[in-house]
């Protein structure tokens, strides 16, 4: 069932990106003040909305393991952190990529740009704290509660940033502004194929660690024999 | 809450009685301060005119570096002869235990403050007291924050293996905010700036990271510790 669902998703993604790609690179114009590079926006702005997404996920899943205890959800939360931590990854990769062609820099300190790079430093510190506990209910309940704690904490920071910088000159400032619809458009329809890949990762990852556990159940089983 | 209160206070009494007796923690994350200072002259001009615009980050870092060595082993200080299970065994809450614990490293570090700020304010030529009072809270509130996460990151790493390796890289993303109000404050009042207006939303934004954390350690530190 779902093997079904990974080859139906991916199937699905990989054609939507096809096309997606065709219009863009094909049909849209290159923007005005930005030229060809404007493009990446369409992956860097639905990426940072899909590992939004994850952490979101990873989130009421820890709460979820904190109420009810079962490994699965810690499962879960562990998938769609590690894909989040990707897509976000992902973010600021094309990000810094587009700044350095549009102005120059690889890194300026923005406030998006902070809040993003501090939320991967959160969860990947989430990742490093999991490698550290052997023990499966142990490493489900810290990591559980470290990821509310991450969680929590990155909407303080944003607006933290937020007002820090605008109390300081700014390097460089934000286009901002109105974008044309049809570009609007394209934002949204690339968030699509990103999701379904995100969630097919998110299975992909979550299947190896139900074989994970098992291989430890059964490695345990064959010490205690 | 009488009993929730009085619980707490006997763990910090218990805490701070145990480190005024050896005060290993206490003389270590000092003299770390003063390293620290001493490093910082070192990397920029320290008779410039801008040290003090720069003066509330210099100021926190000193006392989030030197802190984390009271805070880290808040918790790890109890696991020698189990005594950490002896406290999750004794009749009170989680909660009043993460409670009393706080309270203790505050107090600490507050102390570790009281002797960093004047050595910086001679190291550095700054007169840092026109506005005492103020300052004084806004040390107390950065620190109380800085307090909360150190004391649940301690408590939430207590049994790890990699502990002292793991909980910088956790800690410091987590206290950011925080870190950040109280450097933005810090730099106003030691300029000689009144507190007003714009900066205000950092006070604001100190006290909401403060409820916010404080409450969720305190609902969440029993799972940590118990289970």
């Amino acid at each position: 069932m779902r093997e079904r669902f990974i080859i139906l998703f991916t199937g699905f993604a990989a054609v939507l990106l096809v096309r997606n790609l065709y219009v863009m690179l094909v049909k849209l114009p290159d923007e005005a003040a930005q030229g060809a590079i404007f493009r990446i926006i369409f992956f860097h702005v639905p990426a940072a909305w899909t590992s939004f997404l994850c952490f979101f996920a990873a989130f009421v899943c820890s709460i979820l393991y904190l109420a009810k205890r079962n490994l699965r959800y810690d499962a879960v939360a562990l998938a769609t952190t590690e894909v989040g931590l990707a897509f976000a990854a992902g973010n600021l990769i094309t990000g810094m990529i587009w700044g350095r062609i549009i102005w120059g820099i690889w890194w300026t300190w923005d406030p998006r740009l902070t809040s993003m790079l501090i939320c991967w430093l959160l969860y990947a510190g989430y990742l490093m704290l999991r490698r550290a506990v052997e023990e499966p209910s142990q490493r489900a309940r810290i990591s559980a509660v470290l990821s509310i704690f991450a969680f929590v904490d990155v909407p303080i920071v944003f607006f933290s940033i937020k007002w820090w910088r605008t109390q300081h000159p700014q390097p460089v400032v934000w286009g901002g502004g109105t974008m044309d619809p049809s570009y609007w458009n394209m934002l949204f329809l690339n968030w699509v194929p990103l999701i379904l890949l995100a969630v097919v990762l998110i299975l992909i990852r979550l299947r190896q660690e139900e074989a994970q556990r098992e291989i430890d159940a059964v490695r345990r089983w064959a010490h205690a024999l | 809450m009488p009993g929730f209160l009085r619980d707490s206070l006997t763990i910090a009494a218990k805490d701070l009685r145990s480190e005024l007796r050896t005060k290993e923690a206490l003389n270590a994350s000092v003299s770390f301060s003063l390293v620290i200072l001493l490093l910082f002259s070192f990397a920029f001009d320290p008779s410039a005119e801008q040290t003090r615009e720069i003066s509330g980050g210099l100021l926190w870092l000193v006392f989030a570096f030197a802190g984390a060595l009271i805070l880290n082993r808040s918790f790890a200080r109890e696991l020698p002869n189990d005594c950490l299970d002896a406290l999750i065994a004794s009749p009170i809450s989680g909660a009043a235990l993460f409670a009393g614990k706080a309270a203790a490293n505050f107090l600490l570090l507050l102390a570790v403050e009281a002797v960093s700020l004047p050595v910086f304010g001679v190291f550095y030529n700054i007169r840092w007291w026109g506005q005492f009072w103020q300052l004084a809270g806004v040390l107390a509130l950065g620190t109380w924050a800085m307090t909360v996460i150190g004391t649940m990151f301690s408590a939430l790493t207590v049994n790890l293996r990699l502990r002292e390796l793991m909980l910088p890289t956790l800690v410091y993303p987590v206290m950011i905010p925080a870190l950040m109000s109280a450097i933005q404050l810090t730099t106003h009042l030691v300029g000689g700036e009144p507190l007003g207006g714009d900066v205000l939303v950092w006070l604001r934004l100190l006290v909401a990271f403060n409820v916010i954390f404080t409450a969720l350690a305190l609902s969440l530190v029993e799972t940590v510790l118990v289970g």
